[in-house]
């Protein structure tokens, strides 16, 4: 079992002359679930991206390890799962050849049993040839969950866990963040209570200004 | 402060004899300068129009040298001297093209003829014309400076072609292109001592000048930002 | 890391096979482009110099015309952030210099064509010459227009603002390709022009370099 740990240093970013968020300073254990809370515009998707490694702060750092050892900014991507609002797939090509196509690009072999599971999980079997720009917009967001999940990442990372989604689309997501920190991180972004319930650990972003 | 009076006297200096003093086919007096064949009175314009291009030069260079720190340290005052360094680089390329063709019109007898040396400067006033339209593009001040900055040091890249290679294989008019046997007046010294004195006391002072507004500029700009900062 | 590459170059080449998106409109531009030149002419003979030219300059045009597409695309559909998380920095870029690679030689194989039928002046005595220049010369052309591709993806106003990025630091290789092309036309042999050709050798390997080196800096926010 890989031993992963994520340390935030003294973080901060501004946009120009707005301060977004200021010194965040934290080191979060694994096996929990990590809230960021704040209301809308107050830098949860700003602060998912830099975890991600997708965004520069301005000062300070995100350190990601494993096993002790520092993981490299350029090979961050295979150790991180990331749902958001504002993410896309390809629209012109169907679910299933999304994931093909990834695990590809990621140069890891395609899990097709994973895959098996975590399309029925989130019930789109049926309808995993289809081409993406015929979904609605809850099964796109179930989609971004077999694509946050497939290649196995040590940290998941979801802003807006349950936007999109139908009550059965929630309870399987729920069901997801509980089964992932058992053995691993996963950090939630979001203002609603029930996402923030099954948090164990919370960052409020106001106090960071 | 003295260096500014220093920089007045040399500047006046340089103006006028640049201007006024005559050339005459042997030269006696320190104040008379010799006649060359071809080129006339307009051989004056050589203390103007060399020292234009030369500064342009240099102002593109240090927009490459700052975009450079930019992207090491992330510090936006780097960016705001590349960017006054740029201003006066456009405005020195823009002079250097004018006079250039001025010249040209005198001595080869039109504006412009694709000389490689006038389509390296021709290319460099392209440069800098796409720099500022790439940041007039961009709102983020940290976007803006970092593709800036990454241009800057593209565009650094492909300028040894011009300057170096293109006039050695292409012939052309200027002084010191394939066809002309001598390198040119200024390489081989082969200038009269009188002009070769003015020459360097012109180029020096346009150098002292072009730092000074440089730094004038920047500071201004910071202090702008401070100001703004503080309201 | 050659063939992850190599899979995000497959991914674009099946998307654009797809969609047509660009090749539709880049054969028209380029069937266009060149009946332009041809009614402008007339029936005038042109020099080989001129017909070199124009030929480059067709060639730098259907470029600006369909190469910023790699980044563009992307950077307008939103899936810049997905690439993000399946690849680095470096993977991403070799992906869309094969595609525009492959997009060049494509474009600039028709281009050739149509000059060979079309134009008189159009005659390549020294082939090999010719197929130097051309190889080493769409290698530059892809290599410099994709850097400057992902470039423009992160302004505003991209598609204006492409050839005016561009032509600055294509020149040198525009005017060496010319050069040869001129030099294909009248046959000399190709010992004699190793100067040049270096001159477009040696332009290649230094934006592949620096494409590599500074890509990083506008790739991540």
């Amino acid at each position: 079992m890989n031993s992963y740990s994520l340390e935030i240093n003294n973080l901060s970013k501004n946009f120009g002359r707005r301060l977004i968020f200021r010194d965040i300073n934290y080191t979060i254990r694994k096996n929990t679930v990590l809230g960021i809370s704040g209301n809308n515009g107050s830098g949860k998707s700003t602060f998912m991206k830099i975890v991600a490694g997708v965004l520069s702060p301005n000062k300070g750092e995100i350190v990601h390890s494993i096993n002790g050892i520092k993981i490299v900014d350029n090979e961050l991507f295979n150790y991180i799962g990331f749902v958001s609002p504002y993410l896309v797939l390809y629209e012109e090509f169907s679910a299933e050849e999304n994931l093909k196509i990834f695990s590809k690009i990621r140069g890891i072999k395609f899990n097709s049993e994973y895959s098996k599971e975590l399309f029925e999980k989130l019930n789109l079997f049926n309808r995993r040839k289809e081409f993406v720009k015929n979904y609605s917009s809850g099964m796109k967001q179930r989609l971004k969950y077999i694509f946050a999940l497939l290649h196995q990442p040590e940290l998941l990372l979801l802003d807006e866990p349950t936007s999109n989604l139908d009550s059965e689309g929630k309870e399987a997501v729920y069901y997801i963040i509980e089964k992932f920190s058992e053995h691993k991180t996963v950090i939630i972004a979001s203002n609603e209570e029930q996402d923030l319930k099954y948090c164990k650990e919370l960052i409020k972003l106001e106090n960071y200004k | 402060m003295y260096w500014k009076i220093l920089l007045f006297v040399l500047m006046v200096f340089v103006s006028i004899a640049g201007i006024t003093f005559p050339i005459v086919d042997k030269p006696s007096a320190w104040y008379e300068f010799p006649f060359i064949p071809g080129l006339g009175e307009n051989a004056k314009i050589i203390f103007f129009h060399v020292p234009t291009a030369w500064l342009t030069v240099i102002a593109f260079l240090m927009s490459c040298i700052y975009g450079f720190r930019y992207l090491r340290n992330k510090n936006l005052n780097d960016d705001v001297k590349a960017y006054v360094a740029n201003q006066l680089g456009i405005v020195f390329c823009i002079l250097a093209t004018v006079t250039g063709a001025v010249w040209a019109k005198f001595a080869w007898g039109a504006f412009w003829s694709w000389d490689p040396r006038q389509t390296s400067i021709f290319a460099l006033l392209l440069i800098y014309g796409a720099w500022f339209a790439l940041r007039s593009s961009i709102e983020s001040e940290e976007k803006r400076a970092t593709l800036s900055s990454v241009y800057s040091i593209i565009a650094f890249v492909t300028v040894p072609f011009f300057i170096f290679i293109m006039p050695r294989i292409m012939t052309g008019l200027h002084p010191g292109s394939a066809d002309d046997e001598t390198s040119g007046p200024i390489v081989n010294f082969k200038m009269n001592e009188n002009m070769l004195l003015i020459f360097f006391i012109s180029l020096i002072a346009f150098t002292i000048l072009y730092f000074w507004m440089w730094y004038i500029g920047y500071k201004s700009i910071l202090l702008k930002e401070k100001l703004q900062k503080n309201y | 890391m050659l063939e992850k590459s190599y899979n995000i170059f497959i991914k674009d080449l099946k998307s654009e096979l797809r969609t047509r998106y660009a090749i539709n409109s880049l054969v028209m531009f380029i069937l266009v482009a060149i009946s332009v030149i041809l009614f402008s002419i007339g029936n005038e003979k042109i020099q080989p110099e001129l017909t070199a030219g124009l030929y480059w300059v067709v060639i730098f045009f259907s470029a600006m015309s369909g190469l910023s597409r790699a980044f563009v695309s992307e950077e307008e559909r939103g899936t810049t952030l997905t690439l993000h998380l399946i690849a680095s920095p470096d993977t991403i870029l070799s992906g869309k210099i094969l595609f525009n690679l492959t997009l060049t030689f494509f474009i600039n194989v028709i281009i050739t064509f149509v000059y060979a039928a079309f134009f008189e002046g159009f005659v390549i005595k020294n082939f090999v010459l010719f197929l130097v220049t051309f190889i080493f010369g769409n290698i530059g052309l892809a290599v410099s227009s994709t850097i400057i591709a992902s470039i423009i993806a992160k302004a505003g106003s991209k598609g204006t603002l492409y050839p005016v990025l561009s032509f600055p630091i294509l020149l040198p290789l525009i005017l060496s390709c010319v050069q040869l092309t001129i030099f294909c036309f009248d046959g000399t042999s190709i010992d004699t022009h190793f100067y040049e050709l270096a001159i477009v050798v040696s332009y290649d390997v230094i934006m592949i370099t620096v494409s590599y080196l500074l890509f990083d800096f506008i790739w991540k926010e």
